[in-house]
């Protein structure tokens, strides 16, 4: 018998085999289907004839996707935000990590670090809710505070405008205490040797972070970027859909592409479209993941994905 | 003296410019802190408040006119709020343990090096992160072609497995030393064995980093609830939330368009509707404020481990 037959290496590994089956059946089924599902978005689709036997339907879909006037506007408030909250989460994270390290009393730390990562546990359901205690025109805190001081108030809710600072605070409020743990993690990493060696050379502790820490640093906060901005055609569903909701008179400001397909599918039971809409988006991630690894392994090899 | 003046200054100046950064730490950390504390004491404190005080000067930081009306309220009828958390806390469970040991296992195989087929299975798991259907044809599976509309499995399914905890606990497994398990090899342990009973118990710290993370996914899920479950007494806790808060205000909407003078309008009235929101939130938030300071540290371990090993 052949011992490195296909037959032979499956005998083999059968207990391998076994023990991975289940994975490997559930991924068949809730993630190579769905990418099999695709051709939705060339169908017609209709509830008896399902996915494989709908009608085809051409790039009828896609006209009517990128003629809605939509797809642009979509896109580019997807990419934005995306951008926006890269860049803000990503100085805040760093800076309250550096802070966080300069700290001398433990216990200010410690409880400090702790209350930051207080939001991460909660749902994003509950942080609408927080949202509307802050925020609402009526009962609203930061309403009641601009009475108390002979302000006007703001209506937040028809006010498209400010939804950008809105949902930037409040991802960057969701997310700091988990952030800020990788950069800490890179800045423990860093040899303490280095800063003796600085300090003798008379280093202040100013130039210390900003020649030292930050720098040696950066390749985290690369790998960080470059993988965040690898999910830049990726909208945060959770957050927008609590936050903006239903809320018609946002939408120039806040529809992102996932939004809009959530809306075309379960609102408007517009299956060609919302299916036309996600083809749209996955091929676009997936093209800036292959840009993204490219770049990561142009900069380090041992960092990229495959 | 000249020396001893220099070294005087270069100390006074060290001083001076950690002062500075000492200040700015604490002052910069404070407020980032503060502001991730505050809200949740408005919330709290709202949810203390009569409905009376809050219409009148709005949500504040501190109660007003301390009342347990809107508590009152959310138990009146504390079955619908206790069946909600009863659907939670068993996806939790089994979730948790369902996706942990399937995760565990699967980390296992793709870290046996002896097994030669490891790294297309890992590009096999790995690829779905890349590239995947979108919404429509996973939504069409579920309700379609696997039926599961109303059925708790459509809750448990979508965060059974994850590419990311298996990453995080094959990154784990790798840690422990190939020996050990040749050793339980020579002894006569099959792999399942080797892995029940020589991997898993040095794993705990792993798994209780994974599991935490599965845990608080199906802890804090109301979307797939919302996709799949149209039953009331079906719904988790955090759908139940989203039900309540938007049911509210649409009702609020409603008898505010009848006008004042109907009956339901008056009750409608007396009804706390805005300290009733903010305790429902307090009660479905409760628990995993309580559990946070506990299982932080774990969470801590995972990311940085995840941070290392995207």
């Amino acid at each position: 018998m052949n011992k490195n037959g296909f037959l032979h290496k499956l005998k083999k590994y059968r207990v391998f085999l076994l023990m991975i089956l289940p994975a490997v059946i559930y991924t068949l089924v809730f993630s190579y289907i769905p990418m099999a599902g695709i051709v939705m978005a060339f169908k017609k689709y209709t509830y008896a004839g399902g996915i494989f036997n709908s009608p085809w339907n051409g790039l009828k879909n896609f006209e009517f996707f990128f003629k809605s006037g939509q797809a642009f506007l979509v896109t580019k408030n997807t990419v934005l935000y995306n951008l926006m909250f890269i860049a803000f989460n990503t100085v805040l994270q760093m800076t309250v990590a550096i802070l966080l390290t300069e700290m001398k009393n433990k216990h200010f730390r410690k409880i400090s670090q702790s209350v930051m990562f207080l939001p991460y546990f909660i749902s994003w359901v509950i942080v609408s809710v927080i949202a509307f205690n802050l925020l609402s025109y009526d009962y609203g805190f930061i309403n009641g505070i601009l009475t108390k001081l002979g302000l006007g108030k703001i209506n937040f809710y028809t006010t498209g405008a400010l939804w950008p600072f809105i949902l930037i605070l409040f991802n960057a409020w969701k997310s700091v205490g988990y952030g800020s743990v990788m950069y800490l993690a890179a800045i423990m990493g860093i040899d303490t040797s280095i800063y003796e060696a600085a300090s003798i050379d008379g280093a202040n502790v100013f130039q210390r972070i900003f020649k030292i820490t930050i720098p040696l640093m950066m390749p985290t906060v690369i790998i960080l970027l470059l993988l965040s901005v690898g999910g830049i055609f990726r909208g945060n569903f959770d957050m927008f859909y609590n936050l903006v909701g239903k809320n018609g008179t946002l939408y120039n400001y806040t529809d992102v592409i996932d939004t809009l397909t959530f809306r075309a599918l379960i609102a408007n039971n517009d299956f060609g479209m919302a299916a036309a809409a996600g083809f749209y988006q996955s091929v676009l991630c997936f093209i800036t993941i292959l840009l993204v690894n490219k770049l990561v392994s142009v900069y380090n090899k041992d960092y990229s994905l495959f | 003296m000249n020396e001893n003046t220099t070294a005087r200054a270069k100390r006074i100046k060290r001083g001076l410019d950690s002062r500075v950064l000492a200040f700015l730490s604490y002052f910069i950390n404070g407020v980032v802190a503060l502001f991730c504390l505050v809200p949740f004491i408005m919330v709290i404190s709202a949810s203390f408040s009569s409905e009376e005080a809050i219409k009148l000067n709005g949500f504040s930081l501190l109660p007003q006119n301390f009342t347990l009306e809107a508590y009152s309220t959310v138990f009146k009828e504390p079955s619908v709020i206790l069946r909600a958390y009863g659907v939670t806390i068993f996806l939790t469970i089994f979730g948790t343990v369902a996706g942990l040991f399937l995760q565990t296992m699967t980390a296992y195989v793709l870290s046996r090096k002896e097994f030669e087929w490891r790294n297309k299975f890992s590009f096999f798991f790995y690829f779905t992160t890349l590239f995947n259907g979108g919404l429509v044809p996973y939504f069409v599976l579920m309700t379609r072609y696997l039926g599961l509309k109303d059925n708790y499995l459509a809750l448990v399914l979508p965060l059974l497995f994850s590419v990311y905890n298996l990453l995080i606990m094959k990154s784990y497994i790798m840690g422990i030393p190939e020996s050990l398990i040749d050793a339980a090899k020579i002894d006569g342990c099959g792999e399942f064995g080797t892995m029940v009973k020589v991997v898993m118990p040095l794993l705990k710290p792993a798994m209780a980093t994974v599991g935490l993370f599965i845990a608080l996914a199906y802890w804090n899920d109301w979307y797939n609830a919302m996709l799949y479950i149209g039953k009331d007494e079906m719904q988790p806790l955090q759908y139940f939330l989203y039900e309540q808060v938007n049911n509210i205000e649409a009702y609020k909407r409603l008898v505010e368009s009848m006008g004042g003078g109907s009956t339901a309008a008056v009750s409608a009235m007396s009804m706390p509707t805005q300290s009733l929101k903010m305790a429902l939130t307090v009660v479905v938030t409760g628990p995993i404020i309580l559990l946070y300071p506990f299982v932080q540290r774990y969470f801590v371990q995972g990311i940085t481990i995840g941070a290392v090993k995207g």
